[in-house]
């Protein structure tokens, strides 16, 4: 039964958006934690299971085993809980999430946690192409390497990766910061806004207006904070890289502050 | 979108056509308008020539039987003139054919006679290359032509969602590197400087059969291999002469290789294991065929890696 005034998709030509599907009440609940197979259920009976438990059960710790690198699992989670993927992830793995701690034992394919608002996401093996493309708040681990164009138009939060990362790594980006443990890329930063970049590796070559930028107390207390809360040992030597502010006219403001200025 | 994969193993063969349908399947949602494998079955002294003498989605009018019929009649009468001693002639839908014969000239002059009857197109000719390409998902394709009993060593495929021409045969991949035995590409992407190279290919001898621009890469490797180069050495300077968004695979009979361009616009996801090398626009094609954890990675740009079987 759908609520008034909400529309429900009942045309599904690829069949793809199963626009019928409920949660398959499968996973095995022991007190605030639940546990489910995933191996035969279907990317949108996945994420319904999901939800029924964190919204529902109010469940706080969930374990979803053998997602078999489904694209689109855990996205738009927006409650504080705790979410184990006990393998690899598709394409758009946690999107648009606020607020859960998800740790996934696999790799994630391209565009994981895109505009992801808060929360942390922890990837035990690679990542694809454009991760954290978006990214808002929230942090980003990535134990092994990234595909080109990490951190895509990040307007906040933080992605460090212990890795290599492809090229143009921080493509338009805005805000927040991007720690990368390897070597990256060619185009580094090309037309960022703003933001800090920490790079350990060699770097293939900088992008256009992403310049060194000064070492202050401030980045060595934030790479030695996020490397003990995370447990990634003792940090390499890092090289900063800042928006060289040549490219655009503009200022800092968001709009709204951009109102109340004007 | 379209979706590419690509299977390799490391020791024989392996049920290739199978495999290929599963990894295909999987990536359905990347391109529901036509299928395509290229396959390498055991070696053969025998040529194997793969070709249409209409599309799926031709108007059946009247005298449609006739007509291929009895093109197929000129077809077999121009290899037997070209001096090919025909072995075997199987018809694997009522427009597509499958031929063995034994042949000792070149194989373009071959081709070009072929290609010549109305509405004829040659999919592939080698010693082990079978190109098998219709419309439709990975399932029906594979049990239109019974490829699930396909056994050979290694293999490409691709789904299309057609976006640069029309849905048809013509413009399914893979593409067969004419007039080159035993070499085929898929391509995942756009080629923007396709007129270009189309022009130049064409003025040194090469034909076009369709509008899609995923053909120039296989003439381009075809050309490149025919003056000397490797395999590996005509996909890197692919790198520097073709402009656009691409990853593709090229296969051999012997080998199969990837490449990607310098932007890394286009996905891929690499396992390799001992037994098997699998790779695929998405992991959960590779998936399909290995069932449990896997360690994969996305190559990075630039990249042009070859496996030998």
């Amino acid at each position: 039964m759908s609520a008034v005034g909400e529309t429900r998709i009942t045309y599904d030509a690829r069949g793809l958006a199963e626009p019928h599907a409920e949660a398959p009440r499968v996973a095995e609940i022991d007190g605030e934690r639940a546990e489910f197979d995933a191996h035969d259920l279907s990317t949108r009976q996945i994420n319904l299971e999901l939800r029924r438990l964190i919204y529902e059960e109010n469940i706080t710790d969930v374990t979803v085993r053998n997602p078999g690198a489904k694209h689109s699992l855990g996205v738009g989670i927006l409650a504080r809980c705790r979410i184990t993927f006990d393998g690899s992830l598709g394409y758009f793995g946690c999107g648009l999430v606020d607020g859960p701690e998800i740790r996934i034992n696999g790799r994630v394919g391209w565009s994981a946690c895109e505009n992801m608002m808060s929360g942390v996401v922890i990837v035990e093996s690679n990542a694809g192409s454009l991760t954290g493309a978006a990214l808002r708040g929230g942090d980003l681990v990535v134990k092994g390497k990234v595909g080109a164009r990490t951190g895509i138009d990040q307007k906040g939060g933080s992605i460090i990766v212990l890795g290599d990362a492809g090229a143009m790594t921080a493509f338009m980006m805005q805000r927040g910061r991007q720690v990368i443990c390897g070597e990256v890329g060619a185009g580094l930063g090309d037309s960022m806004y703003d933001g800090t970049l920490y790079v350990g590796g060699k770097v293939r070559s900088l992008g256009i207006d992403c310049v060194p930028g000064e070492w202050t107390d401030a980045d060595t207390e934030f790479i030695e904070r996020k490397f003990r809360i995370y447990g990634l040992g003792s940090p390499p030597e890092f090289q900063k890289f800042v928006c060289g502010k040549k490219l655009y006219n503009y200022d800092n403001l968001e709009p709204s502050e951009r109102k109340l200025v004007l | 979108m379209c979706g590419i994969a690509g299977i390799i193993y490391a020791n024989g063969q392996r049920d290739v056509g199978r495999d290929m349908t599963r990894m295909l399947q999987s990536m359905k949602h990347r391109g529901p308008d036509s299928t395509g494998y290229a396959l390498f079955g055991p070696h053969s002294h025998l040529y194997v020539m793969r070709y249409t003498l209409a599309d799926a989605n031709d108007p059946r009018d009247f005298d449609f039987h006739d007509r291929i019929r009895r093109n197929k009649g000129i077809v077999e009468a121009r290899l037997r003139r070209a001096g090919a001693h025909v072995h075997e002639a199987e018809e694997e839908t009522d427009y597509a054919y499958r031929v063995t014969f034994e042949y000792r000239g070149e194989l373009k002059e071959l081709t070009d006679l072929v290609e010549d009857v109305p509405g004829a197109e040659v999919l592939s000719l080698g010693h082990s290359l079978e190109i098998v390409k219709d419309l439709g998902d990975a399932e029906s394709v594979s049990t239109q032509y019974d490829l699930g009993h396909f056994q050979g060593t290694h293999g490409i495929g691709h789904v299309r969602m057609a976006t640069e021409s029309d849905v048809d045969i013509s413009g399914a991949h893979p593409y067969w590197a004419y007039p080159f035995g035993d070499v085929a590409v898929v391509h995942n992407g756009q080629l923007t400087n396709y007129f270009q190279w189309k022009r130049r290919l064409e003025r040194s001898g090469h034909r076009f059969q369709s509008e899609c621009d995923s053909e120039i890469i296989a003439v381009y490797l075809a050309e490149k291999m025919h003056g000397g180069a490797s395999l590996e050495e005509a996909m890197r300077s692919s790198l520097e002469q073709l402009d656009g968004v691409f990853t593709y695979m090229a296969v051999t009979e012997d080998s199969l290789g990837v490449a990607k361009d310098e932007m890394a616009a286009k996905p891929l996801v690499l396992y390799e294991a001992d037994d098997l090398v699998a790779l695929a626009s998405e992991e959960i094609a590779i998936r399909a065929v290995v069932d449990r954890e896997i360690e994969t990675y996305d190559p990075y740009e630039g990249e042009v890696m070859v496996w030998q079987r």
